[in-house]
């Protein structure tokens, strides 16, 4: 089976008064039709920047992609016109943002947003794209959707104004929803409803999900893959039972000894990451995550790390010693 | 409510608080026409040295209660006490000296520090304000002292906060606290904007803090992981009501409120084998307005355990073990 999204060696970088942030360096992927990715990594990681790459939604100047290809489909997403760019974004591929209230155009009624997607997608007419609408909204759980159709984003919850998004993002049939922190705004029981409805969604209509989120227990309940990001770089990868189960990267192994944990004893004293998060700025040729990293050698300066093969199959890790740190996971 | 428990008398006692706030319509005649009812009869207590976790929703009251203790709002009724006294009761200097003994840290650590003021002036001010070290030099040398009580090199008071990361300036948000040596701590999601990988050093210095200056903490949060970790006690909160109330260890082993059982199911645990196996259910519904409260129990429409009684009378907190205090009819 080939890929459906299949990210190659994928830089994007900002220019700044400052210097040049590369807030992208280098990232290889792939999401197969129907599959949950979880992209994982905390500010600054370059996780929703790598994500806005995909959908060429970063703002040029300061932001450019200048290395790497974004296939998707067997097509090179990076060598689209903004012409062809905007037929795919919401029509072969949805997205779901985390605040669905700047992402809602806030003078345009519910119906109307999901209506002009289908006139401008699909060439669809007012009536067909009015029932259609209607369908969607009984899909993604609102109850008396002729109603809501005719009610503003203000009008409705967070919660609501989210399943509207997922809606929108639906409406086209697209193969691949990319959803950037789709839950992090909401409160935990709506959180729950929000992650439940799209992963029965995209199991039901077979749609590939990629979720960017920096929740551990999101992605351990909901993403068959995990990619971790550390500074612009996938750091590790592979199946989420390999990566919770036998982390091989000190950055993963150290974000998964931080979390409190509900099923855990309490511990007495948390363990957190030691150090400050990198400065894009002032990154050498070394790991970037060696100035953190209680496994650090002499060869971590020097040179970087590049994501090779760990553990089982198709689990990779960017760390010189992948192998020895499987031998004490905790001991460190 | 819990006095009869405890020998000890509580360092901050809240009885029957309400808090009610107008919704007005009209410009010039401005006439009320309903009122959020943000904190609708709340009773708990903290004894010194604890650490009693606030948790719920947004919209639960959890920030308005919090900000009824710091003075912030004047609730519309019910009563605060603080070492034994009713904080209503005070006159403008008694009122100034407490503010001394109470103090706050809020969630945001980029919007709750002034951007104009240098780190050592963020600190240094209010012990200017409250004449507590009225001397400039010796002024300067307990501000670097707190900075490194906080873990913070000193030479960060004269850095301006956008030269920080996140998890520095809430160690500042932190050092401006302690600054007037207060007992008591209200700490607003304080951790709650944090990087995965900075939440851990934060909460561990939180701790430290508690057991060195012998602090006593409200620590209101939405993290019920964080929550775990940090309290001795827990009360739930659900529309402007306390639902639970209970020691730490025996509200997550043995959670008994409907509601609090929802919420904790619907937290997702870092594990994916522990999340294969989970049978999940979210909670249905969302939280219903403050401004027209379901009657009865606030919870029913959502409860799975509701019938035709609690659409009439409000559940009352029972202790239904000892210490465990719960608001529902149906659980004994």
């Amino acid at each position: 089976m080939s890929a459906l999204l299949d990210v190659r060696n994928l830089h994007t970088e900002f220019r700044t008064g400052a210097g040049v942030v590369r807030a992208v360096d280098g990232v290889s992927y792939t999401v197969d039709p129907g599959e949950t990715v979880a992209i994982v990594g905390e500010s600054g990681s370059g996780k929703s920047v790598g994500a806005m790459s995909i959908l060429r939604l970063i703002p040029d100047p300061p932001g450019r992609i200048t290395e790497g290809q974004i296939l998707f489909a067997g097509r090179d997403l990076v060598g689209l016109s903004p012409d062809e760019m905007r037929k795919v974004r919401g029509g072969e591929i949805g997205m779901v943002f985390q605040e669905p209230m700047t992402s809602l155009n806030p003078v345009l009624t519910i119906g109307r947003q999901i209506t002009e997607t289908l006139e401008q997608h699909r060439g669809a007419d007012r009536a067909t794209a009015d029932r259609r609408a209607v369908e969607l909204l009984s899909l993604v759980g609102i109850s008396d959707p002729e109603r809501r159709l005719r009610q503003y984003p203000h009008q409705l919850s967070g919660g609501m104004r989210q399943r509207i998004m997922i809606a929108v993002a639906l409406t086209c049939e697209p193969k691949l929803i990319i959803a950037d922190e789709p839950t992090t705004a909401l409160d935990v029981t709506i959180q729950a409803q929000i992650l439940e409805l799209m992963a029965e969604l995209t199991r039901r209509l077979n749609v590939a999900l990629v979720i960017i989120t920096h929740n551990l227990g999101v992605v351990a309940r909901y993403a068959q893959r995990v990619n971790v990001m550390y500074a612009g770089r996938l750091v590790e990868s592979g199946p989420a039972a390999a990566v919770y189960g036998d982390p091989r990267h000190p950055y993963t192994m150290a974000l998964l000894r931080s979390v409190p944990r509900l099923d855990k004893p309490r511990q007495a004293r948390l363990d957190p990451v030691d150090g400050q998060p990198p400065d894009l700025m002032r990154l050498d040729g070394g790991c970037a995550f060696r100035p953190r990293c209680r496994f650090a050698i002499a060869v971590c300066a020097t040179s970087r790390p590049a994501l090779e093969p760990a553990g089982t199959a198709g689990h990779m890790s960017a760390c010189f010693r992948r192998d020895e740190i499987a031998a004490a996971p905790v001991a460190a | 409510m819990t006095g009869a428990a405890v020998a000890a008398r509580p360092l901050l006692e809240v009885r029957g608080l309400h808090m009610h706030f107008p919704i007005s319509e009209g410009v010039l005649l401005r006439r009320q026409i309903g009122e959020v009812k943000a904190i609708d009869g709340v009773d708990f207590s903290v004894q010194r040295g604890e650490t009693l976790g606030l948790v719920g929703e947004s919209g639960c009251g959890k920030t308005t209660t919090g900000r009824c203790i710091l003075q912030l709002e004047k609730p519309t009724a019910g009563s605060i006490f603080y070492d034994g006294v009713d904080i209503n009761t005070l006159s403008r200097p008694e009122m100034l000296a407490l503010r001394r003994r109470i103090q706050v840290i809020f969630q945001d650590p980029y919007s709750s520090l002034n951007p104009r003021m240098k780190v050592g002036d963020i600190i240094g001010e209010p012990i200017k304000v409250h004449g507590l070290v009225p001397d400039a030099g010796k002024r300067i040398a307990r501000v670097r002292e707190l900075l490194s009580v906080c873990g913070l090199d000193p030479s960060f008071a004269d850095r301006y906060p956008h030269e920080m990361s996140g998890g520095q300036r809430q160690r500042v948000g932190i050092a401006r606290a302690l600054a007037l040596e207060p007992e008591f701590i209200v700490c607003d999601e304080a951790v709650s904007a944090l990087d995965v990988s900075i939440q851990a050093q934060v909460i561990n210095l939180l701790e430290d803090l508690r057991e060195r200056f012998g602090l006593t903490y409200l620590f209101i949060a939405h993290d019920l992981s964080v929550v775990r970790h940090l309290c001795q006690r827990v009360a739930v909160m659900y529309l402007g009501r306390v639902v639970e109330l209970a020691d730490c260890d025996e509200l997550f082993d043995n959670p008994m409120h409907p509601y609090t059982r929802a919420l904790l199911a619907a937290v997702p645990v870092p594990d994916p084998a522990i999340e294969a196996g989970r049978a999940f259910q979210p909670v249905r519904g969302e939280v219903p307005s403050p401004i027209n409260p379901p009657s009865g129990c606030v919870f029913h429409p959502r409860c799975t355990m509701a019938v035709e009684s609690c659409r009439q009378a409000r559940p009352e907190l029972r202790e239904l073990r000892p210490g465990h205090w719960v608001a529902c009819s149906q659980v004994n």
